[in-house]
């Protein structure tokens, strides 16, 4: 069902361009901390490979190890095992001043006692580059991120919007083969942060180098990115594209973690075809495409998202997935209505609604309901 | 603090007490060192003259006491800047085996009595056959002063966004020019406190640097052997123009300081 079978300890992916050496790569790479005598795993052996040119982002909750796994990559942290390859290059015990790649830090990192211009010159300068092309490469790159007329200022004077983007230019300037990028938004507003998701891409587009961002906002990596490693408790759960992701989630975590799922279960009751029938109670079933690994008696743990989901008053027709229920709770959301169904075991199913023509709500508190959805949308997860 | 003890009126009048307690004695130094005296005591006020600050170097021994003083100064806020800065650097960023034994005797030798430690010295001095001297004061200066530096450089690191540096290597800078462009100037400050701190100490120190001062004469120690005799108005000037100084230096860190916060 899926080609990407990331369970915990084994989660390898190969580049999606293949025979291309991957820009960054982390080969089976373990931190630990010894904090007041006790050993913290932070990363517990994670292997990933990012190619060259891609936005790749490591999701995942607080504490995951999203930004240990970044730092071994800038070259911060000594990994307790394992190998960072930048290239096809062995850079573990390369120290950070001397890889080709840069970072923003979360905190933007900015030196309080320089202007602009040198913030954004400083690692020009460090290298020696001539001092007409710094002065032709700031001024370009202070154009890319559009602060031109600012150079003078200094850090604090400026807006949290402005700063970020002083860090991304302080960076960039470098041309670096690839640029680290730790919750660089988590400063920023709603709005401002949906106005620099959008001008970063855009950034990213116009240079074209890797990207690695570090995020725990799900919709901001499923928006960004072209690939997503999903991690949980310093494993990666999932290595795989943004849409694969959310509707082929690998585990019950990543399920979870990403957007609004429903999680249920049930017994296989009879394989017809490629399909699977699990029975939940007299009139209701649940569909779910079968391959090889389902047998009449498995019991299954499947997701089905919100949006897939159908909500009438009567009994639907035809080869669906249908359950009956309660409605517990509606919510007008503007562009959809949220309802939360309970089902006859006590299990909760959240449906949307899209509002597209003008319809009154389908059902009200307290009304009894059918759910119904396609077989193809109840995913099954192992 | 509506129905304070002092409030309006009471509030402004203990203000300006205070004030009067502070300055009062300041003052009378300063006048005096106008006064047109003419007997051994420069006690009574006998008419006005700028005579004493044309005759300020007439006293030899004073002024070699006041270079000798000026110059271990200088030279304790030198070095108790430098060594002082690099252990309230250490402290302040990394904890080492022995760490915490350095901070405790960081703040054993700050609340340590100067008899004490004046005394202790001395001992040690001797023992060890070292002869008194300007060496041994300025050894003895450095000594109790380095630790303020530390302490107040220390307090600075600790406010020190470590991730600068680390952006700093990011962007391609060594150990030592990470230090040299960022970390120094943003404990400046804190070196610049520090040193001026030592600056003081060290000028004004009278305890200690008579135990271990031998033959040499400072300041503080000329002026202490001379009021069994009647102090010469040129110590009122000498005390007047080092005081200028040092408010000269305090408005000048503070317009920096002001400058800076604006700019
Ligand atoms: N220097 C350290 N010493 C000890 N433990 C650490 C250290 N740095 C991180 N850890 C631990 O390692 C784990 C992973 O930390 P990490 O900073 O990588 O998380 P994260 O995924 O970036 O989380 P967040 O989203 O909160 O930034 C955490 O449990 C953290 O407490
Ligand atoms: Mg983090």
């Amino acid at each position: 069902m899926t080609e990407i079978q990331a369970g915990p300890g084994a989660a390898v992916a190969a580049a999606p361009v293949s025979g291309d050496v991957p820009a960054i790569e982390l080969d089976h790479v373990v931190k630990e901390y010894v904090s007041h005598g006790e050993v913290v795993r932070a990363v517990k052996g994670v292997s990933l490979a990012i190619a060259e040119g891609e936005f790749f982002s490591l999701l995942g909750p607080s504490g995951c190890g999203k930004t240990t796994s970044m730092r071994m990559i800038a070259g911060f942290e000594d990994p307790t095992q394992g190998v960072v390859r930048l290239h096809g290059e062995d850079v573990t015990s390369v120290p950070p001043n001397k890889r080709d790649i840069n970072m923003v830090f979360q905190s933007y990192a900015l030196f309080p006692h320089m202007n602009v211009w040198d913030n954004v010159a400083f690692g020009l300068k460090r290298k020696k580059v001539p001092d007409a092309e710094i002065k032709r490469r700031v001024g370009e790159i202070l154009e890319v991120v559009d602060l031109v007329g600012r150079e003078k200022r200094r850090p604090k004077e400026m807006s949290g919007g402005q700063q970020q983007r002083v860090a991304l230019a302080r960076a960039l300037v470098n041309r670096p083969r690839a640029l680290l990028l730790d919750e660089p938004l988590g400063a920023l507003d709603l709005k401002l942060r949906q106005a620099m998701q959008i001008e970063l891409k855009r950034i990213q587009r116009e240079v074209g180098i890797t990207f690695v961002y570090v995020t725990h906002d799900q919709s901001e990596a499923l928006t960004m990115s072209d690939r997503i490693a999903v991690m949980n408790d310093g494993l990666v759960e999932q290595l795989a594209e943004p849409r694969e992701i959310y509707e082929r989630p690998a585990s019950k975590f990543v399920a979870g973690f990403i957007g609004t799922s429903n999680l249920l279960s049930g017994t296989v009751q009879q394989i017809t075809g490629d399909t699977a029938v699990l029975a939940l109670g007299a009139s209701d079933r649940i569909l779910v495409p079968a391959d090889g690994a389902l047998a009449a008696g498995a019991s299954v743990d499947l997701t089905v998202r919100p949006e897939k989901i159908k909500i009438a008053k009567d009994q639907p027709e035809g080869d669906l997935s249908v359950v009956r229920g309660t409605v517990s709770e509606v919510v007008y959301l503007g562009t959809y209505n949220s309802y939360v169904v309970r089902l006859g075991d006590g299990a909760e199913i959240t449906v949307f609604e899209q509002n597209a023509n003008d319809s009154t709500i389908t059902a009200e508190r307290g009304d009894a309901v059918w759910l119904s959805w396609q077989p193809w949308h109840s995913y099954a997860l192992r | 603090m509506k129905g304070g003890l002092l409030r309006g009126r009471g509030l402004q009048i203990y203000t300006w007490l205070v004030i009067a307690w502070l300055v009062l004695p300041i003052a009378v130094m300063i006048l005096f060192g106008f006064n047109d005296t003419h007997g051994r005591y420069n006690t009574a006020w006998q008419g006005f003259t700028f005579k004493w600050y044309g005759k300020l170097f007439e006293i030899g021994d004073l002024t070699q006491a006041l270079v000798n003083s000026l110059l271990i100064a200088v030279l304790t806020m030198l070095i108790a800047g430098v060594l002082g800065s690099l252990i309230g650097l250490a402290l302040g960023r990394y904890r080492f085996r022995g760490s915490g034994a350095m901070n405790l005797v960081m703040f054993a030798a700050i609340s340590c009595a100067e008899i004490v430690m004046g005394a202790s010295l001395l001992s040690l001095f001797v023992t060890l056959a070292v002869p008194l001297g300007f060496w041994t004061i300025l050894i003895s200066h450095v000594m109790f002063s380095i630790s303020f530096v530390a302490v107040t450089v220390r307090a600075r690191v600790m406010t020190l966004d470590s991730s600068l540096e680390e952006a700093a290597r990011d962007l391609g800078a060594g150990p030592w020019t990470t230090f040299r462009l960022v970390t120094l100037p943003m404990i400046f400050p804190g070196v610049l406190a520090g040193s001026m701190l030592a600056f003081a100490l060290s000028i004004d120190d009278f305890v200690i640097t008579n135990f271990n001062s031998g033959g040499t004469m400072t300041f503080p120690l000329w002026i202490w052997g001379a009021t069994r005799v009647g102090l010469p108005p040129q110590v009122n000037v000498m005390g007047t123009l080092i005081f200028a100084a040092g408010v000269l230096i305090a408005v000048a860190n503070a317009l920096l300081a002001r400058r800076r916060a604006n700019a």
